[in-house]
């Protein structure tokens, strides 16, 4: 069974991968796009972004998706980060996944940007990867991970 | 200047441990090179035709006399005792060892300096004028915002894979220094119809392969809404800048594609949903800002006597005169100059700078300068609050040590891309254009004849001189494996920004010196009376300087 990082754990995927040649998945397997937007109840789904396919379609059924994998082909496209970015802030609490070849250097940001679970393309990665998530402890900017950027959270005026 | 607390110290502290990890892991062939690219473009480090480079990043070009110190000690002992003062305000090292990257880091962390996101498909270096906050014709000191941006870019998770690099410059007077017409984001203060100052925000402008200035995507916006309008704009372009085409790629291109109406429709969008979130500026993270860039300890001084006094050294040393005539400019306190030091000797490559002279300049800042010092996008230096009475002394510091060349905003202070000679992106040399020029024109009292003159060369499209914005612009191109140079003329980065003509054909290396002398000849037949270069240019076009120049050449 593959494995990936899920709540800064390392643990099996219970999904089923995408199939993109099935006319309607079946339960407990994750859709592409496509297949997603013919399935009638969208209770309990599963659903594969690629980069150009913006999360707007999904705005109405947030509270009924249960996982969204963002897919990273080649880790230097960067249009994912905004994905789950933006699935967080219009109130995706599902699980946010980032798939593909993303490197364990992004691990970071992803987790800023909302993302909850990392499967890599190669296993034996995860465990560097878990320890990379504590690269940085404090940062600038608000992100999903820290609504409040650093400047309203100093402790004290330094100057 | 800003003066980093616990927090700031950490990140950049957390970043050096990060960049070691991600350099050893390179050097152990865990991770692949094109792995490796993009993370050490993120800490500013090139590999190039004979060796790395590394780009230092100064925040909107301010440093003070012990990170300058701290400079010639990193340029003699990781690199070959010089470092290159680049146009986006930086300094460059040209030959550092990979493995010792980790460490050059670490010592910058000491003084408050760092490499983040000096290159690579993310936000660079904000950058600004110049003269910032000692500048006679200055709205407001654009410093803070410099350094609010400063923090909210730096490491932002959401935008460190861009489609392409991209740039923000932040301007506070009506003269723009800053090229703010040229930048991805160019932010000018500005007072609305009400008396308040806020933020003219331009979009899209930009060098390169397709130079094109910058578009309006808001007249006027309150100080409060910068981040989120930034971001608003950042999340647009990451979602649908191109990346299927690297030259297509940059932000210019999607705002013409969309067009700047709908562009700014997808802007507002995105910003309804976060305009008054969290990121919104507060009033005491502004006055935070603001208070780290405060008026140093300025002596009450009476202008009419310095200006008298300084009147008659002028003219008991005329040669002294003359650099004060040319490098200095005029500062909003009384008694106070700022004085440009020029990096643009002849026979050394623009920019350049040796330890001995940074060590020797951290000293004089000191002395004369509260200890603080610019670089400028001409790749000088400037010391920014000198008093009158001082200058003298100064200069004498200056000139026994090759730095006093009085040519600032003149033909042969020459912005200049490191070129061929260093660069591997480089179609072309451009530091040996760049000197048989300086030695051809090295005639002083021609220079100043000629009146402000910017010549700008790039080694190559990606415009790292600036050429399109040269009053004359060269750029280096590759004929059939050949070097061979273009020349366009008229474009200017000021206010009154406009992008250079191409005067036609290009021409061989050994012809260059020539083909200005015809352009300037030309020039000088046809102005009128005070006319500067430009203005001439302007008002009779290109055609009579396309046929002296090639006139001469057939």
């Amino acid at each position: 069974m593959p494995r990936l990082i899920k709540h800064g754990k390392i643990t099996d995927d219970t999904w089923a991968p995408l199939d993109p040649q099935s006319a309607l998945p079946t339960a407990g397997t994750i859709c592409t796009l496509e297949q997603w937007l013919q399935l009638t109840d969208k209770h309990g789904s599963a659903v594969q972004l690629e980069p150009g396919q913006p999360p707007a379609p999904l705005s109405d059924y947030l509270d009924q998706i249960l996982l969204v994998v963002i897919n990273f082909p080649v880790f230097t496209d960067g249009r994912g980060f905004s994905y789950g970015r933006e699935l967080r802030e219009r109130g995706y609490c599902g699980e946010l996944r980032a798939g593909g070849h993303f490197i364990r250097d992004q691990l970071t940001y992803l987790r800023r940007c909302g993302f909850d679970a990392f499967q890599m393309d190669n296993d034996l990665e995860l465990e560097a990867a878990l320890a990379s998530l504590g690269d940085f402890t404090e940062h600038y900017q608000a992100a999903i991970d820290q609504p409040l950027p650093l400047f309203r959270r100093r402790a004290h005026i330094t100057h | 200047m800003y003066v980093y607390d616990e927090y700031d110290q950490k990140i950049i502290d957390e970043r050096v441990a990060q960049f070691r990890d991600q350099t050893d892991r390179f050097l152990a062939g865990e991770i692949t090179g094109a792995e490796f690219l993009p993370l050490r473009l993120q800490n500013g480090l090139y590999l190039q035709r004979l060796a790395p480079m590394l780009r230092i990043a100064v925040p909107y070009g301010l440093m003070n006399s012990a990170q300058l110190r701290k400079l010639a000690e990193i340029s003699r002992t990781y690199d070959k005792g010089y470092a290159h003062i680049s146009t986006r305000q930086n300094v460059q090292l040209n030959w550092p060892m990979l493995a010792e990257v980790p460490d050059i880091l670490a010592e910058l962390a000491m003084v408050q300096m760092h490499a983040i996101q000096t290159s690579g498909n993310c936000i660079r270096n904000t950058t600004t004028d110049q003269f910032a906050g000692v500048a006679c014709d200055e709205l407001e000191d654009p410093r803070p915002y410099c350094e609010i941006i400063r923090q909210w870019s730096t490491l932002h998770p959401e935008f460190a894979f861009l489609p392409r690099k991209f740039k923000i410059a932040v301007c506070g007077t009506t003269q723009d220094r800053a090229a703010i017409h040229h930048h991805d984001i160019g932010i000018e203060l500005l007072t609305n119809d009400q008396g308040k100052v806020g933020l003219k925000i331009l979009v899209g402008g930009g060098l390169g392969r397709t130079p094109v200035i910058g578009s309006v995507v808001c007249e006027w916006l309150e100080k409060k809404h910068l981040l989120t309008y930034l971001e608003a704009i950042l999340r647009v372009y990451n979602q649908h800048g191109r990346r299927d085409n690297k030259y297509k790629a940059r932000i210019k291109i999607l705002v013409k594609a969309m067009g700047v109406d709908a562009f700014r429709e997808a802007v507002e969008y995105e910003w309804s949903a976060l305009k008054d979130g969290p990121s919104t500026l507060t009033d005491e993270e502004m006055a935070r800002a603001r208070s780290f860039f405060n008026a140093p300890d300025y002596q009450v001084l009476d202008g009419a006597v310095a200006k008298s006094e300084l009147e008659k050294q002028c003219d008991r040393e005329p040669i002294f005169g003359n650099w004060v005539k040319r490098n200095t400019e005029y500062h909003r306190v009384p008694g106070y100059r700022i004085v440009t030091i020029s990096l643009k000797a002849t026979g050394f490559a623009p920019g350049d700078i040796t330890a001995e002279q940074f060590e020797l300049l951290a000293e004089l800042s000191d002395l004369y300068a509260f200890g603080e010092i610019r670089s400028t996008h001409q790749q000088n230096l400037v010391l920014g609050d000198v008093q009158t009475s001082q200058l003298y002394p100064l200069w004498q510091e200056l000139q026994a040590a090759g730095l006093a060349t009085p040519n600032i905003g003149y033909l042969t202070d020459i912005i200049c891309c490191p070129g061929g000679d260093y660069c591997s992106l480089a179609n072309a040399k451009s530091l040996p254009v760049a000197e048989a020029i300086q030695t051809r024109f090295e005639n002083l009292d021609y220079l100043y004849d000629l009146g402000p003159l910017e010549l700008n060369i790039s080694g190559c499209m990606n415009a790292c001189g600036h050429h399109h914005i040269g009053h004359i612009g060269i750029l280096g191109v590759d004929k059939k494996g050949q070097e061979f140079y273009q020349v366009c003329l008229g474009g200017s980065q000021s206010k009154d920004a406009s992008i250079g003509n191409i005067l036609g054909p290009s021409f061989k290396q050994e012809d260059m010196p020539d083909v200005i002398d015809n352009i300037l000849s030309t020039y000088v037949i046809l102005r009128q009376e005070e006319e500067s270069f430009l203005d001439t240019y302007r008002r009779v076009g290109i055609a009579p300087f396309k046929e002296r120049v090639y006139a001469q050449a057939d």
